[in-house]
């Protein structure tokens, strides 16, 4: 990293108290706890299969954990679907690319902006008055991102046809476009080559500090995890082994013990 | 060359009723990838419920409260949507919370008492065709809410199962409630036939002014809906809907309200191909087998695109009824003996076939291509 970042980090976003969560049987999650500061980078790692994409479904509302709540901005939620969740200001990307195949980018990152757009139907049918000017000032803000995030070549290019590593960039566009206060990365960089993952550290950061948006992602990549997150959660079979700054991380037994496996 | 335009241009006009139909297929397959077989029934549902409503010769004055009482509350539904735009995540005890169905059941109570009131002789047709709209939306959020919301995320054959399922719940459920006999549907549409192009060609060619008001009904019907798929937020939403689940929700779309929306304009679409079709042939049973027709025109077309409909349905009805009417002369002339006719039975699955085996995609769908 170049220059030294400056930016404040706040006040608790979202507190995650003692949260359980099963399928059948199977135990994703127990009693686990956390927060989110404002305008900090959180990293969730774990081996494999350790809860931690199961996590932030129970953030976004596609899990709904059995025990245990979730607050967010101050105001402990109820059951709540994604599409609410992302009405106030939770956006995400996936681990396998979830991205609308058929759509050009351009659209794509547009759906990012459809809870913004408030004009009614019939006036956006006729494309008159407000809606026009509604779309070209969302086409401006989509335009922003794309520049932001050096995807101008392929603005019209069906996502379908793109490679992996710019496929991942647009999602991660498609997230930004809501302008999110937290937003959720599952695996921003899964299967990129060194360079790729450069570019994205470098996204992700610039978001974080340009945008202020508090993060919260999943990585494998520990050498990318340690440079990048301000605080760490570890879990290991759907329970919180470690919490702290990358340092307390690096030096912590039990999350060396998870990672390396050890005797019994 | 008047006959064989007369010809042409009957098929054309027939095929504009299988493009109707169609079309009511695109729209849902387009917004939730699921291949709903029972449109055919619901175009038997809405043609039927209309049908009474308008001129009741089976039912009586109870089901006009139940009807009155039931588009009161969709239209309350409605409203309240467009005022509040969108849904609150209120909090448990709010009571806003119950909002909608305070308004539902007010609603649906006034609606049934003026229904009581207007008496059973049968309501005008600016009020009978909002109320089998009304009765089509009430099917949608069946449908969306007992059949496609715990099935969501199941294969595309499951859901497709489960269509099934429903077309024949609707075909017995509208057979029960409205009765199964053939109603004629008499909306004032003209029937008469009528001369065009007399002065090119001697006697000028026949078409019936029924198939002509059916055609600008269809075209109407389809422009409205293109300009509302391409130009519209919720255009968007819906295409978006249909490729992925998980990452609609994400950006903050509301799936079962795009389902709920889909279905209700496959059922308004219904009501549409009812009216031209039961116009012409009267409302029946038969209807429920118009699915069978569109499959190939859907094959043709493309299964996402709104023109393929048109235009399959179009190739397909001009198709099969040349192929109907010159197949006996052809095979005189090829053989020496006339052929018997009855190629329009089967002239559209071997058209369907011979897509399927040069062109799956049909003319208008997106090819789809794997990366490995």
């Amino acid at each position: 990293m170049s220059a030294p970042r400056t930016r404040t980090i706040g006040d608790t976003l979202l507190t995650v108290d003692r949260i359980s969560l099963s399928f059948g049987g199977v135990k994703a999650l127990t009693d686990v706890s956390f927060d989110i500061a404002k305008g900090e980078v959180r990293a969730i790692i774990g081996p494999n299969g350790a809860g931690k994409s199961s996590m932030l479904n129970c953030i976004n509302g596609f899990y709904h954990p059995q025990q245990g709540s979730i607050t967010y901005k101050s105001v402990k939620r109820s059951q709540m679907r994604p599409h609410e969740a992302a009405a106030q200001g939770i956006a995400r990307t996936f681990q396998n690319i979830a991205l609308f195949k058929g759509m050009s980018t351009l659209d794509n990152i547009m759906t990012g902006r459809n809870l913004r757009m408030k004009t009614g139907i019939l006036a956006q049918a006729l494309h008159f008055g407000p809606a026009r000017a509604e779309e070209i000032e969302h086409r401006l803000a989509v335009e922003r991102i794309i520049e932001f995030l050096e995807i101008e070549h392929i603005r019209k290019t069906p996502v379908g046809r793109l490679p992996y590593g710019l496929q991942k960039r647009v999602e991660l566009g498609r997230a930004l476009a809501a302008e999110p206060e937290l937003l959720l990365l599952d695996e921003p960089m899964a299967g990129m080559n060194i360079e790729e993952k450069q570019d994205m550290c470098r996204f992700i950061l610039d978001v974080n500090d340009e945008f202020g948006t508090t993060i919260c992602l999943i990585e494998h990549d520990m050498g990318v995890v340690m440079d990048i997150s301000d605080r760490v959660v570890v879990l290991d079979y759907g329970k919180k082994i470690g919490d702290g700054v990358p340092d307390e991380i690096k030096r912590n037994q039990t999350v060396i013990d998870a990672y390396l496996g050890v005797s019994h | 060359m008047a006959f064989f335009l007369e010809v042409l241009i009957g098929g054309l006009l027939t095929g504009v009723l299988y493009s109707l139909v169609a079309l009511g297929f695109v729209l849902i397959f387009k917004a939730s990838g699921v291949f709903n077989f029972a449109q055919g029934a619901m175009v038997l549902m809405a043609g039927l419920a209309l049908v009474q409503l308008f001129e009741p010769t089976y039912i009586g004055l109870w089901h006009f409260v139940g009807v009155g009482a039931l588009s009161a509350a969709v239209v309350g539904l409605l409203v309240l949507r467009t005022v509040r735009g969108g849904t609150f995540a209120a909090a448990k005890g709010d009571w806003r919370i119950h909002l909608p169905k305070i308004v539902a059941v007010g609603a649906g109570l006034l609606g049934g008492v003026l229904a009581l009131a207007g008496g059973a002789k049968g309501w005008p047709l600016w009020l009978a065709i909002p109320a089998a709209i009304a009765v089509m939306v009430a099917v949608a959020w069946v449908v969306e809410r007992w059949v496609l919301r715990p099935l969501v995320n199941q294969e595309g054959i499951i859901l497709f199962m489960a269509t099934l399922g429903v077309t024949f719940f609707i075909d017995g459920f509208s057979q029960t409630l409205f009765g199964s006999n053939v109603y004629p549907l008499n909306i004032g549409l003209s029937k008469d036939p009528m001369f065009l192009l007399e002065g090119v060609f001697e006697g000028g060619i026949l078409v019936n002014k029924l198939d002509i008001s059916g055609g600008v009904i269809a075209g109407v019907l389809v422009a409205g809906l293109a300009v509302f798929f391409q130009k519209t937020r919720i255009g968007r939403a819906l295409r978006a809907v249909a490729d992925d689940h998980a990452a609609a929700q994400s950006v903050g779309i509301p799936l079962n309200w795009i389902w709920f929306i889909v279905w209700s304009v496959a059922g308004v679409v219904a009501l549409v191909a009812a009216i031209v079709w039961g116009s012409k042939l009267g409302i029946q049973f038969s209807l429920t087998f118009l699915a069978l027709k569109a499959l190939p025109v859907l094959i043709l077309g493309g299964f996402t695109s709104v023109p393929g409909a048109i235009v399959g349905g179009l190739l397909i009805g001009a198709g099969e009824k040349v192929a109907e009417v010159y197949f006996p002369v052809v095979t005189k002339f090829l053989t020496g003996t006339a052929m018997p006719g009855g190629v329009e039975y089967w002239f559209a699955y071997v058209l369907a076939l011979l897509f399927l085996l040069f062109r799956p995609q049909g003319l208008f769908g997106e090819r789809i291509i794997e990366r490995v």
